[in-house]
């Protein structure tokens, strides 16, 4: 299934935001998640189903004014 | 003492945490800013550099209260569910909202920040908007529920100071127990005092200090301006008038004749 993560086109094997999370490395990591444009909180990650075409923002602290 | 969202705290300086050479002088930065509130932000997170790991174990180093904002979103869906995003992300409810209008000006579109203004402050969350100095504006965000104010002074980055110190100063007249900050635009410890002397309640800025050819000594020289800006605020300063009125008492001036011009 092909997705856009972070705004770049990305071929997944993972059915659920959890697994790509996971698949990613980010499965203990301090990300929050975002799905089509809505907010996804992480204890709604697993059951979030991707679907193709799905654009997935993960997103993590940074420097900021 | 300033009191944010029933929060108090002794510094009146709020200090962004973005653009410093290195880890380090952002930390000898915020030390000897004093300030005890610092601005983040959250960005994309690549699962091969994984910068935000690392920033993450430096703002908690930091041991400050981090006030996340949503830089960079143009709409107020977009500025929700990165405030959203950011609430999960820094385990705190206060967000710097803004939403941006135009790439070259930076300058807040009002419009979509009260709206998310009112979305978020329905949903718990405490907002501080980056704002302009429009009075109605400010009515409408203060209806939606913000406690805090922050119109900005000028551009951000600009460094150009108060830019409409009077609107800025009806602001202040019109909003007396509402907690306002000057939130952008500040260039020198000059523009933060003259906040402060203003009667502006805290000065939140990032550039001045980050990009300075000494940061660390410059976030030194913000805490004094704002502290002087305060102190002259709350002793109360002199009117200015259009002519000289000298300071050393006339009485007992030697040589001084009281019929000179006769």
């Amino acid at each position: 299934m092909q997705i856009l993560l972070n705004g770049e086109r990305f071929v997944t094997e993972a059915t659920s935001l959890d697994e790509l999370c996971a698949a990613l490395g980010f499965a203990d990591a301090k990300v929050a998640t975002a799905v089509n444009g809505s907010f996804v909180a992480a204890t709604a990650r697993g059951n979030t189903q991707l679907t193709e075409a799905d654009e997935v923002e993960i997103v993590a602290p940074r420097q900021g004014g | 003492m300033l009191e944010l969202y029933g929060t108090r705290f002794t510094s009146r300086m709020l200090l962004g945490t973005a653009g410093y050479a290195s880890p380090d002088i952002l930390r000898q930065a915020v030390e000897a800013s004093g300030a005890e509130i610092v601005t983040v932000s959250l960005r994309r997170e690549s699962a091969r550099a994984r910068t935000g790991q690392g920033f993450w174990a430096l703002i908690e180093q930091l041991g400050r209260r981090v006030l996340p904002n949503t830089a960079g979103c143009h709409t107020a869906k977009e500025a929700i569910a990165t405030a959203q995003m950011a609430r999960e992300l820094f385990g705190t409810n206060w967000i710097k909202l803004e939403v941006i209008a135009n790439d070259d000006t930076l300058q807040p579109d009002l419009f979509g920040l009260v709206e998310a203004a009112g979305v978020l402050c329905a949903e718990g969350f405490a907002v501080l908007p980056y704002t302009t100095e429009d009075l109605s504006a400010a009515e409408r965000l203060i209806a939606a529920g913000c406690e805090v104010l922050m119109p900005w002074g000028s551009p951000i980055g600009s460094a150009r100071g108060l830019a409409n110190k009077s609107a800025l100063q009806t602001l202040r007249a019109y909003f007396p127990d509402t907690p306002l900050i000057v939130d952008a635009g500040i260039g020198a410890p000059s523009h933060a005092a003259e906040a402060m002397e203003l009667g502006y309640d805290g000065v939140l800025l990032n550039t001045a200090v980050a990009k300075a050819g000494d940061p660390v000594k410059m976030a030194e020289g913000f805490a004094s301006g704002i502290k002087a800006g305060r102190l002259a605020f709350e002793a109360g300063m002199i009117e200015p008038r259009d002519m000289a009125s000298p300071s050393t008492p006339l009485a007992g001036t030697p040589f001084f004749k009281i019929d000179h011009a006769s």
